[in-house]
């Protein structure tokens, strides 16, 4: 039987490998830790600990195995749990610390680099045990390794809880002092939500939902080169058939998510989630989302016509991914961050990208404002003003908005904190000096808008 | 399912040398891999050789045959992969 494919095609995918950094970002393990409840902490975090090596033993070598056999590279092998407030809360223990140590050593044990689900969903109000999450997130993050905390805090439906907001502004200072050190790196592992999906495969915001199987596996796709290699070779190219290159190279990359998706669920045996359509960028250089804008045309990302060149983007990538892709979900669309792309990192650092663009351009992008370093003596109530802003965009357009910032102990604006890795560096950017302190500590709940009311 | 078939196909990507053809053909050939098709073609200024194979009835199990082909493109100066046909499946075709 005569080869199916062109040589055209073949050299395609081979050259979206080898060239431009086509690559499955990650493999994310969803395990419900429902069945771990109970009224000693020490046996929850046994349990825990228990469950996870259990579900997750085969995760690291499958991964490897479709590595090979596909020949995509598959970047990161992570494991995502159930919201920890939810689990731990049978327990009479006013920290949860315990529980994140248990949760850092079963990563280490089947191998993954990060463990998400130190979470906590409060958008209408707190329980006890969502009370014990937040108060355990700081001690949590600095004494484990692996492992990613998140808190929801709005939905469009509720609105937003300022009493969380406020509180977490006071979380993510003690999180960055306690890691002061390593530039306040445990920031760089907690996110604040409003709107968060069940099923994001994405650090450091990734949880298995309420409403999620016993285990899953998701798949988060990437792929900014190859998109960018697509835009560049059209220079000339109208916005209509701009979206249709990206539409076209988006489909591409998203069939590689969903045949790794539906390989590793066969051999984990493990029903198949989602494939998470993102353009995920890394600080190595081609994989940047921000260089794909200044592809279209503009001089320096952050400049006038990024937000319309980012909006372009980020539908022309659901609307190719939508077709590729039997089950589309996570969170989907671009993301920006500042100190994982190296377009970003530039642009920051010659001051042509800063918080208020930042934040006008999440209105049309999929997650929000993320690595982000601001200054050290940032006040807690301004912190919390920028998750309030964050919010509200999300919860107005219900869509998902998240705040992961790091107010870097001992930083000045200018300064450059070094995270390493995948976090690359960050420049420390400019904020508002004029308080948001009586604003803030107004306390209570944001009602939910009209456009939460849709029954 | 992803892999419904056990055909793959390698590629060799560098400078055009004589001996390419039966080089790879050789550790197909020790491995009871049958060659389905060959086609080549330049990628930029590279040589590209792309051949389909049949593990069906192959002696040796996918990964070593893999491996083996790396080493030898890593001897004659060149880039071997071998990937299941599946991966071009999904990409190329709806």
């Amino acid at each position: 039987m005569p080869m199916q494919f062109s040589a055209q095609e073949i050299i395609e995918t081979i050259r979206m490998v080898q060239m431009e950094n086509l690559d499955i970002r990650t493999i994310t393990l969803g395990i419900s830790l429902r069945d771990c409840a109970h009224p000693d902490l020490n046996v929850v975090a046994q349990k825990v600990y228990d469950k996870i090596c259990r579900l997750g033993s085969r995760l690291v070598p499958v991964g490897a195995e479709i590595e090979r056999d596909y020949g995509i590279p598959i970047i990161n092998k992570r494991i995502s749990v159930t919201p920890i407030a939810l689990v731990a809360e049978s327990a009479d223990a006013d920290d949860y610390v315990a529980v994140a140590r248990a949760m850092d050593r079963a990563a280490t044990e089947v191998g993954v680099n990060f463990i998400g689900g130190f979470s906590a969903l409060v958008h209408k109000g707190t329980t006890a045990g969502d009370q014990a999450l937040l108060r355990s997130i700081p001690e949590a993050l600095a004494t484990t390794e692996r492992v990613c905390s998140s808190v929801n805090v709005g939905t469009t439906r509720a609105g937003i809880n300022m009493d969380a907001v406020a509180h977490l502004g006071e979380i993510i200072l003690d999180t960055a002092a306690r890691t002061a050190d390593r530039g306040g790196i445990g920031c760089a592992k907690l996110v604040v939500f409003c709107n968060a999906v069940d099923d994001n495969p994405f650090m450091a915001g990734a949880f298995h939902g309420i409403g999620e199987p016993e285990c899953v596996v998701n798949v988060g796709v990437s792929g900014p080169g190859v998109v960018c290699m697509a835009v560049k070779k059209e220079p000339g190219a109208d916005f209509g058939e701009l979206a249709s290159i990206i539409k076209r190279t988006a489909f591409k990359v998203t069939r590689m998510g969903e045949l790794v998706g539906r390989a590793a669920s066969e051999k984990l045996a493990v029903p198949f989630g989602i494939v998470d359509l993102s353009l995920a960028p890394t600080p190595a250089q081609g994989d940047s989302v921000a260089r794909i804008l200044e592809a279209m045309g503009l001089e320096r990302v952050g400049t006038h016509g990024s937000t319309a060149a980012l909006a372009l983007l980020n539908d022309a990538v659901k609307k190719g991914g939508a077709m590729a892709s039997s089950y589309v979900g996570g969170l989907s669309g671009a993301f920006i961050p500042v100190s994982e792309d190296e377009g970003m990192i530039e642009a920051a650092m010659m001051g042509a990208i800063g918080i208020d663009k930042l934040e006008a351009m999440t209105c049309v992008c999929s997650v929000g404002l993320d690595m982000i370093a601001v200054p050290g003596d940032t006040p807690a109530a301004t912190l919390a003003a920028i998750i309030a802003d964050e919010a509200a965009i999300g919860m107005i357009n219900a869509k998902t908005t998240a705040v992961r910032i790091i107010p870097a102990p001992g930083r000045k604006v200018g300064d450059v904190v070094e995270f390493g890795g995948l976090l690359g560096k960050a420049p420390v950017m400019a904020l508002h000096p004029w308080s948001s302190a009586a604003f803030v500590g107004r306390g209570g709940r944001i009602p939910a808008p009209l456009q939460g009311l849709r029954n | 399912m992803p892999s419904s078939s056990n055909r793959i196909i390698v590629t060799v990507i560098g400078q055009d040398q004589v001996g390419i053809i039966a080089a790879v053909s050789a550790v197909l050939a020790e491995a009871h891999a049958n060659i389905v098709d060959i086609s080549q073609t330049t990628l930029q200024e590279f040589f590209a050789m792309i051949m389909m194979a049949d593990l069906e009835h192959a002696s040796r199990p996918f990964a070593e045959i893999k491996q083996r082909l790396n080493a030898k493109g890593e001897e004659m100066g060149l880039r071997i992969d071998a990937q299941h046909e599946a991966v071009f499946n999904y990409m190329h075709r709806v």
